[in-house]
């Protein structure tokens, strides 16, 4: 209403058909018609003069529900969004007036014009919001503890704009949480598994050192079991590192651009000499135009290394591991599949917890660290993908990852951003 | 959500249901300050979660009233009567959470002062299991979701699978050393409790469920919780 009111003010034509008309009028039919066109023209002047005078009112009701955000210049905007710490702006009613892009990542998509308490349920982080609201700043930290671990602290601040907006910010504090809570970890972990090995091996030092002094065979023999005692260690501890490193990058997104099957193939081929000793053949199939998957190259070869490895650890001798790799709803299913005992139902949903043995005695005598599979797990998890175990006693096992096919390339071109001068 | 011809019904159902979430946010809050209290043996997160539960019950009562004075004086129709239902039995259910949440964060504080426990740990991922599967379900609820709802329902078996496979263990444990049993005792209730969790949040699926596609899902869930029916033999040592 006010816009075509104001384009008519604003405008040069109603003047041009006013003059031709007032030439037309006083022409053809004298001056008497002329005069009252003129009043009529004052009479109309008058009323858009009057609508002028209401404009501030009229204005002032309609940017009430206009986006402030929108009103920002477009470098701000730009810049807000782009920003790597996750930005939040609420209106009064606690709706959601614009999240920037680290936010989105935190959150999720589709959180415009939500509540607060819709998109943020944590209640810390909800009366942050409010007291803001009530003028006084505050910062609270929080965690998000599923489905992968995060923990912040939110700043929640009001900003002096019209119509008044709470503005949240998030620190991201996981990496620092996760540094002290992994250094605990690990020494817990370490100290308690490390200590069965080294038992073993003092024990042995103690009878060299005493009546097994003398004794060639036994000596021999001695050695070479704290020569795997050792190895064992070594092991545990290459797992637990590996496992930590994993675990502290979890929450970061990968970013490289692969193709599994060379991975899996890569994954095979190192396992080979070891699938010989037992006589098992690894045979790798691959669907024909697999997509690519976005992952990180050198935790992808581990996972399938860790579960190639699995499969001869506990497959049938002379037996055969079969992977295979096939394209399911956009998710790409890379299957392990083993002809060993199978794994009893029960034991099945513990599988990933680390230390977890099905038959501690046979993991030890395989040398596993009871670490493989969390460490596959905690790959799994950062790709966003999926672990599915299935498995019939006497029949074999298959260990199935499933990992989102990555989406369709984006030209180059728009992930550019604009040149700061076409913006200005 | 469809426009009322009065704004205000529309503000004040989607109010109840921001109500709802933030009960929620108190009930994911609790939650996992009793899963922390068992998994970091953290006295104080365990005293934080039995301290929680006041504020749920309470935002529970004012959901009910306000689903009420909403059904009297405007008597909803279709997704607005499901939704204000809906408000009401999910409340219902986050109350019960908050409960349980409360009961596991009390045996905490009394294991916290035994030694510890490596089931603990199997424990405290069993329950991110049920934490992962109280966000979704709410998630699914404030994002108005039937198949994200639906999902959560049909996962419940993974919790009951690692309830079956804890419970043989601790029966396990208690009969080879009677010293154990109190402390296993706990962990049992602690295990049930979590695994009940599980179950509230199968009821909010389909709650969601309902609300949504004024549906109902099938009425047969996967139940794999098969405790009520092991037993482990004694085995005599001669």
């Amino acid at each position: 209403m006010v816009e075509s009111f104001l384009r008519l003010r604003n405008s040069a034509w109603p003047l041009v058909i006013g003059m031709i008309a007032g030439g037309a009028a006083v022409l053809f039919a004298g001056p008497g018609l002329f005069w009252a066109l003129v009043a009529l023209a004052l009479a109309a002047l008058l009323i858009v003069q009057f609508v002028t005078f209401q404009e501030p009112i009229l204005r002032a009701q309609e940017e009430k529900t206009d986006d402030p955000v929108a009103a920002l210049p477009p470098m701000t905007r730009l810049l807000l969004d782009q920003l790597p710490i996750p930005v939040m702006l609420l209106d009064d009613d606690e709706r959601v007036l614009f999240v920037n892009h680290s936010m989105r990542d935190v959150l999720g998509p589709g959180l415009d014009r939500k509540r607060a308490s819709s998109v943020l349920r944590n209640p810390d982080v909800l009366g942050a919001i409010s007291d803001a609201r009530g003028g006084v700043a505050t910062n609270v930290p929080f965690s998000l503890p599923v489905p992968i671990e995060r923990h912040f602290q939110a700043y929640a601040a009001r900003i002096s704009v019209t119509p008044p907006a709470t503005a949240l910010l998030l620190h991201d504090l996981t990496v620092v949480r996760r540094s002290e809570q992994m250094r605990a970890d690990f020494i817990a972990n370490a100290s308690h598994e490390l200590r069965t090995p080294l038992a073993a091996v003092t024990g042995f030092i103690e009878t060299l050192r005493g009546h097994a002094r003398e004794d060639a065979a036994a000596r021999d023999q001695f050695l070479d079991i704290m020569g795997i005692e050792a190895a064992r260690m070594r092991r545990l501890i290459d797992d637990l590192l590996s496992l930590t490193r994993i675990e502290m990058n979890e929450h970061v997104k990968p970013e490289g651009r692969l193709g599994l099957d060379g991975v899996v193939r890569q994954a095979a081929a190192a396992l080979k000499p070891l699938a010989a000793q037992d006589g098992i053949t690894v045979t790798v199939e691959t669907q024909a135009g697999l997509p690519p998957v976005i992952g990180e190259h050198d935790e992808l070869v581990q996972l399938f290394q860790n579960l190639i490895h699995n499969a001869i650890k506990y497959g049938r001798e002379n037996g055969k591991v079969q992977v295979s790799l096939t394209l399911q709803d956009n998710q790409v299913h890379v299957a392990v599949r083993d002809d060993g005992e199978g794994i009893a139902q029960n034991a099945i949903p513990r599988l990933t917890e680390r230390f977890y043995r099905v038959d501690v005695k046979r993991s030890r005598e395989r040398g596993g660290t009871g670490l493989g599979l969390a460490i596959v797990k905690h790959i799994v998890s950062r790709h966003q993908g999926r672990l599915h175990i299935e498995s019939k006693l006497g029949e074999g096992s298959t260990f199935s990852v499933f990992l989102p096919a990555a989406p369709a390339e984006i030209a180059v071109k728009t992930t550019q951003p604009e040149p700061v001068t076409e913006m200005l | 959500m469809t426009d009322h011809t009065v704004k205000s019904f529309g503000e004040q159902l989607e109010a109840l249901s921001a109500l709802v979430a933030q009960m929620g946010g108190l009930a994911e809050a609790q939650f996992a300050a009793a899963i922390e209290a068992i998994a970091r043996r953290d006295s104080v997160a365990a005293e934080r979660a039995v301290a929680g539960d006041a504020r749920i019950d309470e935002i529970q009562q004012e959901i009910e009233d306000r689903a009420l004075k909403l059904l009297a004086l405007r008597q909803p129709m279709a997704v607005d009567l499901r939704e204000t239902l809906a408000a009401i039995k999910t409340a219902a259910e986050l109350e019960r959470i908050g409960d349980l949440a409360k009961n596991i964060a009390k045996r905490a504080l009394v294991l916290n002062r035994e030694p510890p426990i490596r089931l603990t740990q199997s424990l405290a991922r069993m329950g991110k299991a049920a934490q992962n599967q109280l966000k979704e379900v709410l998630d699914s609820f404030t994002s108005r979701n039937a198949e994200e709802a639906e999902a959560v329902w049909n996962r419940d078996g993974e919790i009951d699978e690692i309830y079956n496979s804890l419970f043989r263990e601790l029966l396990t444990y208690m009969m080879e050393d009677p010293r154990t049993i109190g402390l296993c005792t706990h962990l049992l209730f602690v295990a049930k409790n979590i695994e009940r969790a599980g179950d509230h949040c199968t009821n909010i699926a389909e709650v969601v469920y309902h609300m949504v596609r004024a549906g109902h899902l099938a009425n047969t869930r996967p139940k794999a919780d098969v405790t009520s029916e092991t037993s482990v033999p004694y085995e005599t040592h001669a």
